[in-house]
């Protein structure tokens, strides 16, 4: 990694080099229902928390026997552990993150990024909340790191809903404390995450508001916080076959239009959505 | 790390000289029109973008007389090999490519060719009028894989309406016109002809091929505009039979595309008949996948593996 990563769009992209490169899985951690792969990219440029990279297998995937996966897919960075290193937060949920998450430390794999404009971390004195549900805790493991490093003393744990226990066992990706809620009460609040923001925001509204989950949570949080007034910045997902802004499929609704969420987002201040209920996502 | 198939580590641009329309360029590969936003990319990449540019010219997503916001999503499908795509040409508009998007494509390291379609004749020709003097472009290229409101009949998919079109816009520049020819239809060589003899320059194929895929749990049609166009490795076989059919029945050059993932499979495009070879949906994979193929075809043309090596690859 060099020291002079280059950065736009006020600090929140790191430009990527322009090609796809070969990195390779120094370490498969599993936690619970979540694979985390550790991947070795000298080459790479250190994201910016939110940002995203588009991975595919360098083996068995498309080309080959014309099966599906024929496209990379996107995963938020989930954490910079080493410099030239990355995390990333996999689930098993079809064929591309299914052969993913067979990788092995050893294993070659493509890697294009960091792409995308990540969360903008001047809060304007507001503390910072992060809530998160599922695989999409991912980026806010990056997030506290940073907001962690910065000093921000009065860190509230980050909130995270998950559906059991297994999936609970992702809140280890967090390293600054975290309050769990699941669906089943297995581990933590009983219900929604949502309502551990409640509580938060109920105690003290001066926050801003970090979110990444799937479409109904954001949703959730985007109208409870447009309703207490409160800044709140969304990490969304949407199919994409590029991530760098050719494909135009990733688009979005917003309240100026679609954008394209590879160069325009994943992160979007909640004020430019009617709503987070992004057609095809959560696929 | 070798250069060939690993999409990184190609210093120096391939070397492959290429004539097309009296255009000059590096070497054939080219991009397929929509399958590469050079302005976003340059967001994404910064300068090491322009200095490792993919294609050696660029062709320009399809400029429109009004701005278009596109299809409403979800506006993409992974198949076996490739994908559906149900885009709709989101643009600025002609008022819009030509304040904000020209002039940064202008600065390309590449010649330009720009793609325009009308929804009639004569939007067509307002959009080749509004291109003919401009320096900054080196070509045109019509999308002709609409309806003619006027007529209900999709331009391309028949001889006489493409001879109309062409016809009308032939006399209003002086740059070379190309045809996009859509694989959509009952005979596109007999399409070929008919926009040879009205004056085209050189023709393009072939653009995706229409197709749909249901949503697997509510089992309606998944793409927001119902059908899209399939792309990819999956129609390369198509694309090749349809650049042979068209090769042999006229004499302009062909930029053909279709499922380029290789070298090898420009080669075989060059082989049936092609000029320039444009890679489309490969680029999404890898965004120097042009480049890539660009060396990989230099290096089939350099072990001599080529029995065609010796035959120019100019016009």
């Amino acid at each position: 990694m060099s020291a002079t990563a280059t950065t736009t769009d006020d600090g929140r992209r790191t430009l990527s080099p322009p090609g796809r490169r070969r990195a390779t899985v120094i370490e498969r951690r599993v936690h619970g229902s979540y694979v985390v792969l550790r991947v070795a990219d000298p080459e790479g440029q250190p994201a910016r928390p939110g940002q995203f990279a588009m991975l595919a297998a360098a083996e068995r995937w498309g080309g080959g026997d014309g099966e599906r996966p024929f496209l990379p897919r996107a995963f938020s960075v989930a954490r910079i552990p080493a410099p030239g290193e990355a995390e990333f937060l996999l689930e098993d949920v079809g064929p591309g993150t299914e052969r993913l998450c067979e990788l092995e430390a050893g294993d070659a794999l493509w890697l294009l990024g960091p792409l995308g404009i990540g969360f903008g971390l001047e809060a304007g004195g507001r503390r910072p909340l992060l809530a998160g549900g599922g695989v999409g805790i991912a980026p806010l493991a990056i997030l506290q790191d940073e907001l962690a490093a910065s000093g921000a003393a009065d860190l509230a744990p980050a909130l995270l809903g998950f559906r059991d226990a297994p999936h609970a066992e992702g809140a280890a990706l967090l390293r600054h404390g975290a309050r769990v809620a699941t669906d089943d009460g297995s581990v933590g609040h009983h219900g929604r995450v949502t309502e551990l923001l409640v509580e938060e925001l109920d105690r003290d509204e001066r926050a801003q508001v970090y979110a990444c989950g799937p479409p109904a949570m954001l949703e959730a949080v985007r109208a409870l916080c447009a309703e207490r007034d409160v800044p709140v910045q969304l990490a969304l997902e949407s199919g994409m076959a590029c991530g760098y802004g050719a494909c135009f499929g990733c688009v979005v609704p917003t309240k100026s239009g679609y954008v394209r969420l590879c160069v325009d987002g994943p992160v979007l201040d909640g004020e430019q959505l009617e709503t987070a209920l992004v057609p095809g996502a959560g696929h | 790390m070798p250069a060939i198939g690993t999409g990184a580590g190609i210093d120096a641009t391939p070397s492959l000289p290429t004539t097309f329309c009296g255009i000059e360029l590096a070497h054939p590969i080219v991009n397929g029109s929509g399958t590469f936003d050079a302005i976003a990319a340059r967001r994404a990449f910064g300068d090491a973008l322009v200095e490792q540019f993919p294609f050696s010219a660029f062709v320009s997503k399809t400029v429109t007389v009004a701005p278009r916001e596109g299809n409403p999503p979800p506006r993409l499908w992974e198949l076996p090999g490739g994908l559906i795509n149900s885009i709709g040409l989101p643009n600025k508009g002609l008022d819009g490519y030509l304040t904000h998007d020209l002039p940064e494509l202008a600065r390309l390291p590449v010649p330009l060719i720009v793609n325009v379609m009308g929804f009639t004749r004569e939007e067509v020709a307002r959009l080749v009028d509004a291109f003919a003097e401009r320096e900054e472009v080196s070509a045109l290229e019509l999308n002709v894989s609409c309806p003619n409101v006027e007529t209900g009949l999709i331009m391309g998919a028949d001889p006489g309406e493409t001879a109309k079109l062409v016809e009308r816009v032939r006399p209003l520049t002086a740059k070379p016109i190309i045809v996009k020819l859509t694989p959509n239809a009952t005979d596109p060589g007999a399409v070929a002809e008919a926009a040879e003899a009205a004056g085209a320059d050189a023709l393009s194929l072939i653009n995706t091929i229409r197709g749909m895929a249901l949503d697997p749990r509510t089992r309606e049609p998944w793409l927001g505009a119902g059908t899209g166009g399939v792309s990819g490795a999956t129609v390369r076989a198509i694309a090749l039979a349809q650049v042979q059919e068209v090769a042999r029945r006229v004499s302009l050059p062909l930029v053909a595309m279709g499922g380029v993932q290789r070298g090898r499979d420009a080669d075989d495009l060059l082989r049936a008949g092609a000029t320039l070879v444009a890679v489309g949906t490969e680029s999404f994979r890898d965004p120097l996948a042009g480049r890539r193929v660009a060396a990989e075809l230099a290096e089939l043309r350099r072990e001599g593996s080529n029995p065609g090596a010796d035959a120019p690859a100019s016009t």
